[in-house]
C-alpha cells in the first residue's frame, strides 16, 4: 500500500498528535538533567519541577515591593496592548478593504501604495515611533497598527475583489446601490476571512508587541521576560513563553470556534 | 412596437472584434434562445444586454428607454453559478430580490413581514419552503438555480437574462428545470433571453431561436472578424414553422 493512503487509526493518530510534544519535553528534561549532574548551580537549563515551582510562585505570591502579582498585571497590560492594536487594525483594515476592492478608484489611489508601505520593516519604524508617541501605552499600540494593518488590508482587498463578479451583478439587478452592495454583499462576506486574516497575523501582533515592550516599559510580559534576563533567571522566562504561547494558542482557537459559529454558511472556507 | 430593439452593435476587445452588425427585434413576452460554438460571442452579447458591458457601436433599448449604462432593476440576470448570496438563507435570498433597492438594503417592521410572508409564497411556488431557513450552500445545484431565478423574478424585472442557467445540472435535474421554466414563463408573460450551448433545450423552450456565428472567416486570422446572428428561427410549435395563420383572413370563424 502507498504511504499516502495509509491513514493512522483513532489511537495511533492521538499518540503521533502527542509525540513531538513529549519528545520536546523530554529532551529538555534529559538536558537539564545532564547539565545539573554537572554544576548543581547551573541556570540555563533549570528543571522542570523548578519551572514548575517558579511558575506557581510567579503565578500566587504578591511582589515584595508593590504587594501586586506581577504576572498578572503583566498579562493584562500586554493583553490591553495587543488587544487594542488588533482590533483597531481589523477595523480600519475592514473599512479599506471593502473600498479599495469595490471602487475603482479608491484601488487606483490606494493599492499601490499600500503595497510599498507594507514593504516598511515596522521595527525600524519603532525608534521614530517613541520620539513621536513617547515612551507610553500609545506608541506600542501604534506599532502592532503600522505592523499588521499593512498585510491585513491587502489581504481583504484581495478578499474583496475574489467575490465573484456574477454576484456583484446579480445585486446591482436587484437595484441594489454601491452602499447596499457593500453592507449586504461585500462586508458579511468579508467577516470570515476577517477572522482568518485575524488569526494569521495574531503572530506577527505578539512579535511586534513583545518588541516594543522589550525595548521601553515598564509593565508588560515581554517587558519582564527582558528584564529577568539580566539575572539569567530561565525559569522565569520558560514559564512567561509557555504562558505567551498559551494565550496565543487560546486566541486562534476562540477565532475559529466563533467563526464557525456565527458563519455557518462558510463551511470549509477555515 | 418592438420590445427590446438590438441596432447594429459592434463589439471589440482591443484589436479583436468579437460581434458585428448584430441586429435584431424582439417583441414583449417573446423566449429567445441564443444558441452558438463557444467562444462565439453569446455570453458577450448576453453581457451587453445586461449592460455589463457597454458595445464599441451600436444601442440596444428596452421599451424605447434609452441604452442603460450599468445593471440595473429592468434586466434580472440568473448565471450559471453564483446567482444566490451564500451568507443569506433561502428565504432572506428572496427578500433581498425587493430589498436590495432600498437605500440600506432592508425592510423593517411591517414591510419586513410582509416582505417574508410574499417570500415564502413565491418559495412555495418554486419548491423551496421546506428549505427556507437553510443557507445555499446546503442545497443541490439544480435547487440553487431554482432560488436564483425566483430572486431575480421577486424584483420584477422586465427582461429575465439566463446565461447557461442549467449547463452544470445532470440531466435529471435539467428536464425537470425546463418544466419549471415554462410553467413560471407561462404565469408572468416575461420576455426572456437564454443562452444555452444546448440546441435542443434551446429549440425547446425558446419561441426564437437565434444563432451566433462568423459570417466571415478568415483560415489564416480565426480572430480577424467577429460573429453576428446567422440563423433566426422560429421554434414555435416544435420547430416547424408556418402553423399559425397570422394575417387577418377573411375566412368565417365560428362565433
Amino acid at each position: 500500500m502507498r504511504l499516502i493512503n495509509q491513514r493512522p487509526g483513532v489511537v495511533l493518530a492521538s499518540f503521533l498528535a502527542i509525540l513531538p510534544f513529549a519528545a520536546v519535553l523530554i529532551a529538555y528534561a534529559i538536558g537539564s538533567d545532564i547539565r545539573l549532574e554537572a554544576n548543581p548551580n547551573d541556570k540555563l537549563l533549570p528543571a522542570p519541577a523548578t519551572v514548575f515551582e517558579t511558575a506557581a510562585r510567579l503565578l500566587t505570591e504578591p511582589d515584595r515591593r508593590s504587594g501586586d502579582i506581577l504576572f498578572w498585571l503583566d498579562t493584562m497590560a500586554s493583553l490591553q496592548r495587543l488587544l487594542l492594536g488588533v482590533v483597531i487594525s481589523a477595523a480600519v483594515a475592514t473599512v479599506f478593504g471593502v473600498l479599495i476592492g469595490l471602487l475603482p478608484a479608491v484601488r487606483n489611489t490606494l493599492s499601490g501604495f499600500v503595497a510599498v508601505i507594507s514593504m516598511i520593516p515596522p521595527l525600524a519604524l519603532l525608534p521614530i515611533l517613541f520620539i513621536v508617541f513617547g515612551l507610553g501605552e500609545l506608541s506600542k499600540v501604534v506599532l502592532i497598527v503600522v505592523g499588521i494593518l499593512p498585510f491585513l488590508i491587502r489581504d481583504l482587498s484581495g478578499r474583496v475583489l475574489e467575490i465573484p463578479r456574477e454576484m456583484i451583478v446579480k445585486a446591482e439587478t436587484l437595484g441594489a446601490s454601491t452602499l447596499v452592495i457593500a453592507t449586504r454583499v461585500a462586508l458579511p462576506q468579508l467577516m470570515p476571512r476577517l477572522i482568518q486574516a485575524i488569526r494569521l497575523s495574531l503572530g506577527p501582533a505578539w512579535l511586534f508587541l513583545i518588541a516594543a515592550e522589550a525595548i521601553a516599559a515598564d509593565q508588560g510580559l515581554g517587558y519582564r521576560i527582558f528584564l529577568v534576563r539580566r539575572y539569567l533567571a530561565m525559569d522565569v522566562i520558560l514559564t512567561y513563553v509557555i504562558w505567551i504561547t498559551a494565550l496565543a494558542f487560546v486566541m486562534d482557537w476562540a477565532l475559529k470556534t466563533l467563526s464557525r459559529k456565527v458563519f455557518p454558511w462558510a463551511e470549509g472556507g477555515l | 412596437m418592438s420590445f427590446v430593439t438590438v441596432e447594429n452593435i459592434f463589439q471589440s476587445y482591443g484589436k479583436r472584434p468579437i460581434l458585428e452588425r448584430v441586429n435584431t427585434t424582439i417583441e414583449e413576452g417573446e423566449f429567445i434562445s441564443i444558441v452558438g460554438a463557444s467562444g462565439c460571442g453569446k455570453s458577450t452579447f448576453l453581457r451587453l444586454l445586461l449592460a455589463q458591458e457597454r458595445p464599441t457601436r451600436g444601442e440596444i433599448r428596452i421599451d424605447g428607454n434609452p441604452p442603460a449604462v450599468e445593471p440595473g432593476l429592468d434586466r434580472g440576470v440568473v448565471f450559471q453559478r453564483y446567482s444566490v448570496f451564500p451568507h443569506m438563507t433561502v428565504r432572506e435570498n428572496v427578500v433581498a430580490g425587493e430589498s436590495f433597492r432600498r437605500p440600506v438594503g432592508r425592510f423593517f417592521g411591517a414591510e419586513k413581514r410582509a416582505a417574508k410572508a410574499r417570500a415564502d409564497e413565491v418559495l412555495a411556488r418554486i419548491g423551496l419552503d421546506h428549505v427556507a431557513d437553510q443557507y445555499p450552500a446546503t442545497l443541490s445545484g439544480g435547487m440553487q438555480q431554482r432560488l436564483a431565478i425566483g430572486q431575480a423574478l421577486a424584483a420584477k424585472p422586465r427582461v429575465l437574462l439566463l446565461d447557461e442557467p442549467f449547463g452544470a445540472l445532470d440531466p435529471g435535474t435539467r428536464l425537470q428545470m425546463h418544466d419549471f421554466l415554462t410553467e413560471l414563463r407561462a404565469e408572468t408573460g416575461m420576455t426572456v433571453f437564454m443562452v444555452t450551448h444546448d440546441l435542443e433545450e434551446g429549440f425547446k423552450l425558446g419561441d426564437r431561436v437565434l444563432v451566433f456565428d462568423k459570417p466571415r472567416w478568415d483560415p489564416t486570422d480565426p480572430n480577424a472578424f467577429g460573429a453576428t446572428f446567422t440563423y433566426d428561427f422560429d421554434a414555435r410549435d416544435g420547430g416547424i414553422p408556418f402553423q399559425n395563420i397570422l394575417e387577418e383572413t377573411n375566412v368565417l370563424k365560428s362565433a
